[in-house]
């Protein structure tokens, strides 16, 4: 505790002012078993500013229609809320055309995109999809399914004691058999922060093209899809203060344009016959079906409340907030950090020895601190630290040092109960 | 508000630190593998079962501390005990961590098991308690597939 009092004021996150962030989200405000909410799940989901909310309230008191296909007002204005939303998109993650913002359900459903409708008619038997140690099981299962139904090979990018990436064996991991390297931004579990731009140059190098997952990047961090150069780009709303239910996969242009639809149905068509149908242009071709209309709007609404605020501005306070939750930690006995990469995303990983990390949840649930336990949907994470599951608290721009505080004491309360 | 030690009470802190019957009897009869897939709990019970009785019941895996003394105290209650008693004591113990039946209706039938009672005011938690007992349940029916709590 003393070590992490001592860290300067001035560092405290570029004069963000957390309390007035902190009223724009109502969820926050709430007592859980008699104590005021900590909130410190936000790599589950966040929460959602009232902005957002209103933006999906909005839409069902006055806008409600169906899109893209109504001559009257209503849908007229929906139409356009959902396309500015499109351009919302493009403008936050600086694409280079809004026909390469696809709308999907979230990160997982932009993967198994790519998996089905860019890897599947591809690859060759004996080809290889290349992922990392630390992927969440939404870039791994999309891609098992495909190598086994075309006999290609999975290999993985080892990662060291610390969850960090072993670039050295990336490197000689990119044969001539590597059809695409699919790899998460930042990690889930680990908090750890890829050198995706190195990456992305080693695969270009060989032609190879690169998808990135970033479920996890998009809420803390500036993400510039056209410096990064990444091929496709994956994330969710829900975790960037946007509601559940809707994401974005980023394309290049050139390779969504090659590629067949994912999904067959309405608005991703031109014309119809019982012949032939011939499908309708970038995005729409991979947009079939009425979409979720109400959350592509109201993720416009989450991408500009967060410009409003500045994704800088955002990264720095998270990355003050986690130095000094990691300092708070340093003096707990028999507290364990798991993921000590030196580039790091607010995420504290950690096991509390001889205390299962379910047990700690429930106790830390008890003073009102929200936390996720188990495998965080990264089995092979957990076997590579031999652990069964870690408690994580996972920041955002909204939680305050006290809250950190109040973690480290319900820590300080797990081990007193287990004494 | 439940208070915390209602559920991690002494007797239950101890059976997670000492878990009891924790062993492979290299007699057994009968085994299954219980897995809950939340928390990442892996328990195998083992029993040997002869003309309707349990004569021997032990286990092996790794869990939190509600599974770990289930499981625990599980094996020292039912050793003796006839497939039938098994079948009912299972009910009573379900009954129990659900809420379905009061501590005090139970606390006669069930003896030191009463004590998670406790587990009631955590919904999240029953199925912690009750994987060592339906991964035992499937070890009875013969089953070859593993117990999933989920």
């Amino acid at each position: 505790m003393k070590s992490a009092n001592k860290i300067p004021l001035m560092e405290r996150g570029a004069g963000l002012d957390v309390q007035k962030i902190r009223r724009d989200f109502p969820a926050l405000h709430q007592d859980v078993h008699g104590k005021p909410l900590v909130y410190l799940d936000n790599a589950a989901t966040s929460q959602k500013p009232q902005a957002v909310i209103d933006a999906l309230v909005g839409f069902y008191t006055k806008d409600c229609s169906n899109i893209h296909r109504g001559v009257h007002l209503l849908s007229e204005r929906a139409t356009k809320a959902y396309e500015d939303s499109r351009m919302k998109v493009k403008h936050f993650i600086r694409a280079g055309h809004e026909k390469e913002i696809i709308f999907v359900r979230g990160a997982t459903e932009g993967i198994n995109l790519v998996a089905q409708s860019y890897a599947r008619p591809l690859l060759q038997p004996g080809d290889e999809i290349l992922i990392s140690a630390m992927e969440h099981h939404s870039n791994i299962v999309p891609w098992q399914i495909v190598c086994e139904e075309r006999g290609a090979c999975l290999r993985i990018i080892p990662m060291n004691s610390h969850g960090e990436l072993e670039m050295d064996q990336y490197e000689s991991l990119l044969s001539s058999r590597v059809r695409l390297v699919a790899v998460t931004q930042v990690s889930n579990a680990l908090g750890t922060v890829n050198p995706v731009r190195r990456i992305i140059e080693l695969a270009h190098a060989r032609n190879i093209p690169v998808l990135l997952d970033g479920a996890q990047a998009v809420p803390h961090t500036k993400v510039d899809v056209a410096q990064l150069d990444c091929d496709f780009y994956a994330f969710s709303g829900h975790k960037m203060y946007g509601p559940t239910g809707v994401g974005v996969l980023y394309g290049k242009a050139h390779l969504l344009e090659a590629m067949p639809p994912y999904q067959g149905g309405g608005d991703m068509i031109s014309s119809v016959t019982f012949e032939k149908t011939i499908y309708n242009r970038l995005p729409y071709k991979f947009e079939a079906g009425t979409p979720n209309i109400a959350g592509g709007i109201a993720l416009g609404a989450a991408i500009d409340y967060l410009q409003e605020i500045g994704m800088d501005r955002i990264a720095a306070y998270e990355h003050d907030l986690l130095v000094y939750a990691t300092a708070a930690f340093a003096p707990l006995a028999g507290v364990r950090l798991i993921g000590t990469a030196k580039e790091k995303a607010g995420v504290l990983s950690f096991v509390v020895d001889g205390v299962h990390p379910h047990d700690v949840g429930t106790i830390l649930d008890q003073e009102g601190i929200a936390i996720r336990t188990g495998h965080h949907c990264a089995q092979p994470v957990m076997d590579f630290f031999h652990v069964p599951a870690t408690a994580r608290a996972s920041l955002a721009f909204y939680n305050t040092r006290e809250e950190i505080d109040a973690l480290v004491a319900g820590i300080r309360k797990v081990a007193e109960v287990f004494s | 508000m439940p208070d915390l030690r209602e559920l991690y009470q002494q007797v239950i802190l101890d059976h997670h630190k000492k878990p009891r019957n924790f062993r492979v009897p290299a007699d057994a009869n009968k085994h299954a593998d219980g897995f809950n897939p939340l928390c990442g709990d892996k328990v195998t019970v083992y029993v040997r079962i002869e003309d309707g009785v349990v004569r021997d019941i032990a286990f092996q895996g790794s869990g939190c501390a509600i599974s770990t003394a289930s499981a625990s105290m599980m094996t020292e209650f039912l050793k003796g005990k006839s497939e039938v008693e098994v079948a009912r004591i299972f009910e009573r113990f379900h009954d129990l961590v659900t809420g379905k039946s009061s501590p005090d209706a139970d606390a006669s039938s069930l003896g030191k098991l009463a004590v998670f009672s406790g587990v009631r005011d955590y919904p999240v938690r029953v199925k912690c308690a009750t994987l060592a007992w339906h991964t035992l349940r499937a070890a009875l029916d013969g089953s070859q597939e593993t117990v999933a709590t989920e």
